[in-house]
């Protein structure tokens, strides 16, 4: 590497919404293949929006309740879809619910809420 | 019934040598790997260590019969080969868990590797693993929150944590150190820490750090929208001004706090671990020393032992080694020892070097931390090996980025994510890893300059310490 100091490039600080907040956004097909993760890890789906201006709260509201027993990915999906038809600014993150060790498998925003 | 008293010295194993006893599940049990002076028995060696490591002493004493012997006593109840190894072989023993004060790490280990070690027969003596009885792991607190209530405080899930070590580990000023630590923070790690020799020096005194850091995490929270910290190390001289730093790492609004245990002691770490579950404070344990004490296979004390010695102690992470780094450490042992923190039962497995059945009941999970020499090419390797509950603690892999630490943070973290993605995806990721991270790099151009920057370094050399096989 001799690139000169100053061809170097200026990291600039990003609001990021934690897991994948670092990735591109994900494509129809790529969210498939998470929402098919959680439910083949025997995972609960849920679904949870909130406002961008309240995204660090512990709590973000949740859609319905979560989707227990649930096999169907195209079951999750049109929820995911229902919920940011419902509202469009806000953020929309699927969750998967792990009962035994009563925390959350995996976490990610799916449609991101402009504010 | 009163037995006579006779003085003299008698063979420990007329005592201590009992291969047809069944053990309590009450019981806590050792294995030892021995190796005895030449001409000494197998079954009188492991009686030895079984007295010495309990009630014995070597010669006959008037008042032993002043109590029963038997009920207090340590047995060797078994011995086995070594596999590959003619000179050494392993004992079994059990004692009995009334030995024992309850929930003291420190008074288990004087008694099973105290005097013992020393002892003249012996040439070499290694406590390979202890099996806590449950009835003894209710005893003790153990992390002071656990690998659930951290995810929910800090609000990662789905991936291992990812940390970095603030270099150069010596030197820097309080505020110069708290920029560096707001550079990884803003550039996507959710963690850093002070090196494990950063106490409170001329250069930069725990109390400047303290409020540099703190201010370096609010800032970066406030900025990208993340939850942050640093483990403000607050090993000290004495327990007294450990506890002083700790209440002042609280007051500046660090979540998680650290200490040495096997340089800082049992004692000082347990209380500093409940410390830390009456105030609400993560603890972070770095592991100096350890190599010191386990890494001669035939003498010492094995680090699965002391990680759960940890576990019982109280911590919420612990250095692990990481397999693919500068540091020692076989992949299927450090497999074994990974799972003795964070599983709720871990089953006998030789292959892993793992002598008994461990019952952990509902004692909290430790997060495996890999640390040392590890940067982007690793990640795949390191996803795979710890999985989510682990942290990725970098140090120059972020620092020496030739951007600086936030690039190199970014670079982390979109390695991080990809692997993370594309093992949902049911990707083979470290077969696949180059491929995985070429993609990724395609659209971050920290990752592609990481990529390139560390292309050539690998750590390739024997394990010194390695699993028994034949």
């Amino acid at each position: 590497m001799a690139s000169s100091m100053y061809e170097m490039g200026d990291y600039q600080t990003a609001q990021t919404l934690e897991t994948f907040g670092f990735l591109p956004p994900m494509s129809q097909d790529e969210i498939h293949e998470q929402i098919a993760y959680v439910l083949a890890q025997g995972w609960t789906p849920a679904i949870e929006h909130e406002h961008p201006s309240r995204a660090m709260s512990d709590y973000w509201t949740m859609w319905k309740l979560p989707f227990f027993g649930e096999t169907n990915l195209a079951n999750v999906l049109n929820e995911l879809e229902a919920c940011h038809r419902t509202y469009p600014d806000h953020h929309v993150r699927l969750i998967g619910y792990d009962n035994y060790t009563q925390s959350q498998g995996l976490a990610f925003v799916v449609f991101e809420g402009r504010g | 019934m009163s037995a006579n008293y006779q003085a003299g010295v008698k063979e420990y194993r007329e005592m201590y040598w009992t291969p047809d006893y069944v053990p309590l599940d009450t019981d806590l049990l050792a294995c030892f790997k021995c190796t005895g002076q030449p001409g000494v028995p197998r079954e009188e060696v492991a009686a030895a260590v079984a007295a010495e490591s309990s009630t014995g002493t070597w010669s006959t004493v008037w008042s032993e019969l002043l109590t029963d012997l038997e009920y207090y006593k340590g047995r060797a109840y078994r011995i086995e080969d070594v596999p590959g190894d003619s000179e050494s072989f392993y004992a079994f023993i059990a004692y009995p868990i009334d030995l024992f004060e309850e929930g003291s790490i420190t008074n288990v280990l004087t008694s099973l590797v105290g005097n013992v070690f020393g002892f003249k027969a012996l040439k070499h003596l290694r406590l390979e693993d202890i099996r806590f009885p449950i009835a003894y792991i209710k005893t003790c607190m153990g992390p002071p929150a656990g690998i659930q209530v951290e995810r929910d405080k800090l609000n990662k899930y789905g991936r291992p944590l990812l940390g970095c070590t603030i270099k150069p580990k010596l030197g820097l000023s309080a505020k110069n150190y708290g920029r560096a630590v707001y550079e990884c923070l803003r550039g996507g790690l959710d963690l850093t820490k002070d090196d494990e020799n950063v106490n409170s020096q001329p250069f930069m005194r725990w109390r400047d750090r303290f409020e540099f850091v703190g201010e370096a995490i609010q800032k970066a929270e406030q900025e990208t929208g993340e939850r942050k910290g640093h483990y403000l190390n607050v090993t000290a001289p004495d327990p007294e001004q450990m506890y002083e730093r700790a209440e002042f790492a609280k007051e500046v609004g660090c979540p998680i706090i650290m200490h040495d245990f096997l340089t800082g002691g049992f004692t000082a770490n347990t209380g500093l671990a409940k410390w830390c579950r009456k105030n609400g404070m993560l603890l972070h344990i770095h592991r100096a020393m350890h190599a010191v004490i386990d890494r001669h296979p035939k003498h010492g004390i094995h680090f699965r032992v002391l990680a759960k010695c940890l576990r019982l102690s109280g911590g919420d992470h612990l250095h692990t080694g990481t397999v693919v780094g500068k540091l020692e450490g076989d992949r299927a042992s450090t497999l074994g020892f990974v799972d003795q923190l964070r599983e709720a039962f871990v089953p006998e497995d030789r292959s892993r070097g793992v002598f008994f059945d461990q019952d952990w009941g509902s004692m909290p999970g430790v997060f495996a931390v890999a640390s040392g020499g590890i940067h982007v090419w690793h990640m795949p390797a390191l996803v795979t090996i710890f999985g989510d509950d682990s942290c990725l603690q970098f140090g120059g892999g972020t620092q020496g980025h030739p951007w600086g630490n936030a690039a190199g943070a970014a670079a982390n973290r979109v390695a991080l994510e990809a692997c993370v993605k594309a093992r949902n995806q049911g990707r083979e990721i470290e077969k696949e890893a180059r491929d995985i991270l070429t993609e990724a790099a395609a659209k971050s151009p920290e990752l592609a300059t990481a990529m390139e920057t560390w292309k050539e370094i690998k750590f390739e050399f024997e394990t010194v310490d390695k699993l028994d096989v034949g």
